[in-house]
């Protein structure tokens, strides 16, 4: 047994911080949108538009963090295990079998999160946050007097939005029951708060055999 | 946030210390236990502060609205007391010498008084379908007490001049203007009941004419709030209460609160004065607007002021209309004309408005009125005297404006409904001759023989009519922009972003954050709103 420094500092704060303004927002959102009520719509409004400046503002923060770390390379796509890892999500961890790939601080994601997390963070969160700014300044007005984002109907902005928005809780579902898939139901999530992931040693070198492998 | 950074070292530091130190590991475990509590304890309670720091909002104050308060509480004082003037110290026989008196130092006024509306009692516009037209009182038709044609003897009660009683009245006479109607400020001013334009035979001319000066709202409500043959009738808001009110009832003419006079805002340059009810108007000029002193960003919260951009003021600003009187929501010509005992009779309802006249028909009144929406883009077109019936109900003046169309937005409105005669060959709504001296002029009041009356009212207008009539449905739109109530009043977010049943319920075909969404099916339900006419369905003639 021994530990391996896995999730940086930074990385566990901007994970939690992101993980609760999602949350929040997403409570917010859907209740403007109409499907429960809680906060009242103009509380919802007010709240959902101050967490989304938040929410940018620490994105902005985790690009900066990812830019100047080299972390992003974590992101870049590989099709090296992909398919081994797909059949263990849906075949082998229900026979209590070993991940086809192990995590090191090096390689922290599987190629199957690699492509998940590269599509969360270039498609599916840009959608969400460009239609959500466009959505922000609808109907500003300018020094002119003059309104800035007429044309665009509010009925698209508010689809892609949407969208986003639903796609970001399927995210969130998998997401979660993807934690729990760790050695322990609750192993990976203790991970993400203490940056620190226990493994066994003849595991160790499972995964130092892996390195050597994607290395070669 | 930028605290929690150090909460987390400090604790990691500890954590370090507690590790080198070599304690028992039973101890360490449950210190790192009650350090991670510790650590949630603290994340949560920060997170808890920024979010009371970021969301908590004092009241600010308005500046503008402040500036505004202090630009209106100083009163105008008159340069001139028309006591002193010896021109109207004397004896006038007829108004007329009053008009002339006026006229002797105000030489040129009567020039800008009979170029306007209230004089000619029309306007040219330009509308969409019709070219450049003439529309006002002289030939545009109402679903209340149908149209001035052959009735002018009643009906300009409300004109400001004096001997209309047909239409051959001469509008290039300066002595008949009325000035008095306008700018007696000693209240005792009144025109007399079916006189065509004359005062009342009781007012002393020599009191009125020397205590003349800017119109009050007792002058403007002379007329505008008794439209329709009583107090609150048409309009529903305006109406004698607002000559004294309260806050509640209006902001700005509040006795209790600013005391405006209508023309505070209905400001007039050479006696033209801005705004104009869409009841007679069409194009979109000369307005008075809420943005002339209020400016089209009057709110604190940006989100607000950005809803001017498809919203009317009056649209959240004027929760209910009629706060105080009753005004007609519906009139049922085609109820008219029963008697009892061959005399014509009345009923009221528990609030003693009239439910049923026999010279008028049968009426529906309301009060604390929610009104309708609809969108607005500041054009409008009007049922004229002679055209023909397109739709039914006939829309008696249409709003226009749409969604898509960028410069509409959503106004309140009083959508005023009814019956009235309408020639069946013809398809088009006739001018019966209603007002009428005696029995056997055949006016409608008098004889209750609708043939006779439609015949005589048409022949007065110049159209034929083909001796067939029935009653077809009618709607008016009457926009609302008076009766503002005080800010803490107005329609709150919720009342219109709501799943379903909102106050913009009717309104479809777009967006709106929050409401249930169901373009798709409303766009279909839109295309048929407006039925085709079908003569089958109206009521037979009785």
């Amino acid at each position: 047994m021994h530990k391996v420094y896995i999730y940086k500092r930074f990385e566990r704060f901007w994970h939690w911080v992101q993980a609760s303004l999602i949350m929040f927002l997403a409570l917010t959102g859907f209740e403007v949108h109409g499907a429960f009520k809680i906060f009242g719509f103009e509380k919802a409004a007010e709240f959902h538009r101050n967490a989304s400046w938040m929410l940018i503002g620490l994105i902005i923060f985790a690009i900066f963090w990812h830019l100047t770390t080299g972390e992003w390379r974590q992101y870049i796509p590989t099709t090296k295990q992909l398919k081994e890892q797909v059949i263990y999500y849906i075949f082998g961890i229900f026979k209590g079998e070993h991940h086809p790939t192990e995590r090191t601080g090096l390689s922290k994601l599987n190629p199957l999160q690699r492509i998940v997390y590269l599509g969360f963070k270039l498609v599916l969160v840009p959608i969400t946050i460009i239609s959500g700014i466009l959505y922000l300044l609808y109907k500003t007005f300018d020094q002119n007097n003059l309104i800035v984002i007429e044309d665009y109907p509010l009925a698209s902005i508010a689809f892609w939005h949407t969208l986003g928005a639903i796609l970001l809780m399927i995210f969130l579902v998998v997401h979660v029951y993807m934690t729990t898939t760790g050695k322990t139901p609750t192993s990976n999530i203790k991970a993400m708060i203490t940056g620190y992931e226990e493994l066994d040693d003849d595991q160790q070198e499972v995964t130092i055999e892996n390195e050597i492998n994607q290395h070669k | 946030m930028l605290i929690t950074l150090p909460c987390i070292d400090i604790t990691l530091y500890l954590h370090l210390f507690l590790k080198r130190a070599n304690a028992h590991k039973e101890c360490e475990k449950y210190m790192r236990s009650l350090f991670r509590t510790l650590l949630f304890v603290i994340f949560v309670t920060i997170i808890a502060l920024v979010m009371v720091n970021v969301f908590h909002q004092e009241d600010n104050y308005n500046l503008k609205l402040e500036s505004l308060r202090h630009k209106y509480a100083l009163k105008d004082i008159p340069s001139v007391n028309h006591s002193k003037l010896t021109a109207l110290q004397r004896d006038f026989k007829t108004p007329q010498e009053v008009t002339e008196a006026c006229l002797s130092c105000h030489t040129e006024t009567h020039k800008e008084v009979m170029a306007s509306s209230h004089w000619n009692w029309e306007r040219a516009s330009y509308v969409e379908g019709r070219g450049i037209s003439s529309a006002g009182k002289k030939n545009v038709m109402n679903n209340f007490c149908l149209g001035t044609n052959s009735n002018q003897q009643s009906c300009a009660k409300c004109h400001i001049g004096y001997g209309m009683s047909s239409s051959h009245f001469d509008f290039n006479n300066a002595r008949n203007v009325d000035c008095m109607v306008c700018h007696d400020n000693s209240e005792e001013y009144l025109k007399g009941a079916s006189m065509a334009g004359y005062p009342d035979r009781t007012v002393n001319l020599e009191n009125v004419a020397q205590s003349v000066g800017t119109p009050r709202k007792s002058n403007c409500g002379s007329c505008h709030s008794f439209g329709g043959g009583g107090n609150n009738v048409k309009h529903g808001d305006l109406e004698v209460a607002l000559n004294s009110c309260s806050r509640e009832v209006d902001v700005h003419m509040a006795a209790n609160g600013m005391n405006l006079e209508c023309v505070a805002c209905h400001t007039a340059k050479n006696h033209n004065i801005i705004g104009k009810l869409y009841s007679v108007s069409s194009d979109n000029t000369n307005r008075a607007t809420c943005e002339q002193c209020h400016t089209s960003t009057p709110h604190l919260s940006d989100v607000i002021n950005r809803h001017g951009s498809r919203v009317s003021c009056q649209a959240c600003h004027i929760p209910v209309y009629a706060k105080v009187n009753s005004t007609k929501m519906s009139w049922n010509w085609s109820d008219a004309g029963k008697l009892k005992d061959g005399k014509p009779y009345e009923e009221e309802d528990s609030l003693g408005n009239h439910n049923y006249m026999s010279i008028k028909g049968s009426f529906v009144w309301a009060r604390n009125v929610r009104p309708d929406y609809i969108w607005f883009n500041g054009t409008a077109d009007h049922y004229i005297l002679g055209d023909t019936i397109k739709s039914v109900p006939v829309q008696m003046n249409t709003l226009n404006g749409s969604y898509s169309d960028r410069h509409s937005k959503i106004i309140p409105v009083k959508i005023h409904v009814g019956d009235q005669i309408y020639d069946k060959v013809y398809h088009r709504l006739v001018q019966p001759k209603l007002y009428g001296e005696t029995e056997g002029d055949s006016a409608y009041w008098k004889d209750f023989k609708w043939d006779e009356a439609v015949a005589a009212g048409m022949k007065e207008s110049g159209l034929l009519y083909s001796g067939q009539y029935g009653f077809v449905k009618t709607e008016m739109y009457w926009p609302i922009n008076h009766m503002v109530s005080p800010k803490e009043q107005s329609v709150g977010c919720a009342e219109c972003h709501t799943r379903n049943n909102g106050r913009l319920a009717k309104l479809n075909g777009f967006y709106l954050p929050g409401r249930a969404i169901r373009i798709s099916m409303n766009i279909a339900r839109n295309k048929f709103e407006k039925q085709i006419i079908n003569y089958d369905e109206d009521k037979p003639t009785e």
